[in-house]
């Protein structure tokens, strides 16, 4: 099956990352992906590209505030159109100074998720060419969905 | 010719198109750089009518904050509805009744045509042609007054619960789903009559506005767009949910990528809706309409799931992590519109203004989805 060949691929950027890295096969009946990959924040450039080699689709960006953890977490999404198939690619960053290295450069779709997860989290994306507000104020220098942002 | 006229000439200027304009269906600004007709940059600029959803997605119980679901994509308030009650009974592990399932597949596949039904009024006077909208509205009518009997609300539903629908279908709804699918195939041959033979209409949709399977898959556009690029992706077959893997429908696919692909991909869509709802009242089965033992207070397991939908706009995503608590820890709503619009502005560069309009018709957008 190519989602093995390719897992073997992405377990093998992962290696580098923490402890929890690595490269899974998920029940997509219970969890709605068929893979899930954790890599460090440094190695998600390459593991996007393997994707982007393979023939997904950029389905989703976004950010999760792990406040007890002192972290942030970013969940990448994306569909293999042909086959239905799904694959998360997560990395975490710590929550003082959340950096990311972009990915718009080889998914411009990525372009809008990344100024989203940017407006809601604070969430900096090393290299976007437009890192200002999209859906929030232009002049906007809160982050709501921090979860210390009082709503 | 004087060199200041020349100079003039060779001027650019910015055209802003909205925040407030009927072309544009909602709260859009356009920022639209202009070398004489022709686009040379467009940015848009959303957020008009921005809410937060996720955050009142994570500061209000799972049920408190289902209503809301319906008011992203008002015009196809179903398919949002379903993906995040699927989402939260996939966490909770919650089994839907089969009658419920395929309740959900007649609201929401009537749903789909009264939403392409707004779109093709709409697309048409966006190409300056006002008379289709009289006869689409005339037909949408008759879903909302059906789904208005069902469900208590003509647009922004709340009919779909934790581990079922509200309540059950009666005979006025089932005979008058009967009498519409009747009623919808009959004026499909005028439809096409009236607009898709029209020469007018496909001088302007012809060839104009092309979108490569490539620019869907680097931006992911899903739904009628990715099907008028000649890409058969549909949630419904390629991640089946529902009832859906038990009914017979095709998937509309135009490999032309142009305004028209489109427009023929959503009313062939309209045909295939239209089976579909036929399939579903032929062999509803009886039993409840709710799971049993649903608890007033959903508190799903720790941990996170994604369920997507076909949505009428493409595919609708829920990403949602529970901690274990009565509120979602975090919610992401992947609107199909959001991703829909991004593809724009490489798109409609360097074409006409008056063209950029039927791309822009095309892509069937719903602001208050893209902005949530």
């Amino acid at each position: 099956m190519a989602l093995e060949s390719l897992l073997k691929q992405l377990a093998a950027v992962a290696l580098c990352g923490p402890a929890e890295a690595g490269a899974t096969a998920t029940s997509h009946a219970a969890r709605g992906s068929d893979a899930e990959v954790t890599v460090a924040p440094g190695r998600v450039v390459e593991a996007v590209q393997l994707l982007d080699a393979a023939g997904f689709m950029v389905e989703a960006i976004t950010g999760v505030d792990w406040l007890a953890e002192q972290q942030m977490e970013v969940v990448y999404d994306f569909t293999l159109v042909a086959t239905g198939e799904r694959v998360v690619v997560r990395t975490r960053v710590p929550r003082a100074q959340p950096e990311v290295p972009t990915i718009s450069r080889i998914y411009p779709g990525a372009d809008w998720h990344e100024r989203e997860a940017h407006d809601f989290f604070g969430i900096v994306f090393m290299g976007h060419p437009n890192l200002h507000p999209l859906l929030l104020p232009e002049d906007a220098d809160f982050h709501p969905l921090r979860k210390d942002f009082g709503a | 010719m004087s060199t200041t006229a020349q100079s003039l000439h060779e001027e650019m200027f910015v055209l802003n198109l909205g925040p407030q304009h009927p072309a544009t269906h909602g709260v859009l600004r356009i920022k639209l750089m202009m070398d004489g007709e022709y686009i040379a940059d467009a940015e848009s600029v959303i957020g008009y009518g921005h809410r937060m959803q996720e955050k009142m997605g994570e500061n209000r119980t799972y049920a408190k904050f289902l209503p809301n679901t319906g008011r992203m994509d008002y015009v196809a308030a179903m398919f949002n509805t379903h993906g995040y009650v699927c989402a939260v009974e996939k966490l909770a592990g919650l089994r839907v009744p089969e009658r419920a399932e395929y309740i959900r597949v007649i609201t929401a596949e009537l749903n789909r045509v009264a939403s392409h039904l707004l779109w093709l009024g709409a697309f048409l006077i966006d190409l300056g042609g006002f008379t289709p909208l009289l006869y689409t509205f005339d037909d949408r009518e008759q879903i909302l007054d059906l789904l208005e009997g069902l469900t208590g609300t003509r647009l922004t539903y709340c009919y779909y619960r934790f581990g079922g629908v509200c309540n059950d279908v009666d005979d006025a709804f089932l005979a008058g789903s009967r009498q519409f699918v009747a009623r919808m195939r009959a004026r499909m041959p005028m439809y096409h009559a009236l607009i898709t033979k029209n020469i007018i209409f496909r001088k302007r949709c012809e060839e104009i506005g092309p979108i490569t399977a490539e620019q869907c898959r680097k931006y992911g556009a899903t739904g009628p767009v990715i099907r008028g690029s000649g890409v058969a992706y549909d949630v419904r077959k390629a991640e089946p949910y529902g009832a859906y893997p038990q009914l017979d429908f095709n998937v509309p696919v135009y490999p032309q990528g142009d305004c028209l692909a489109r427009y023929m991909v959503r009313l062939d869509e309209i045909v295939e809706s239209l089976r579909l709802v036929e399939q579903a009242l032929d062999r509803l089965p009886g039993g409840p309409v709710m799971a049993e033992k649903v608890p007033r207070l959903l508190k799903p397991p720790k941990g996170d799931c994604y369920f997507n939908v076909e949505s009428a706009r493409g595919s609708f995503g829920v990403r949602l992590f529970s901690d274990g608590t009565d509120k979602a820890y975090r919610l992401k709503l992947r609107s199909p519109c959001f991703s829909n619009l991004s593809l724009f502005r490489e798109c409609s560069r360097g074409m006409l203004l008056a063209d950029a309009l039927a791309l822009l018709g095309s892509l069937d957008l719903i602001i208050p989805d893209i902005d949530r």
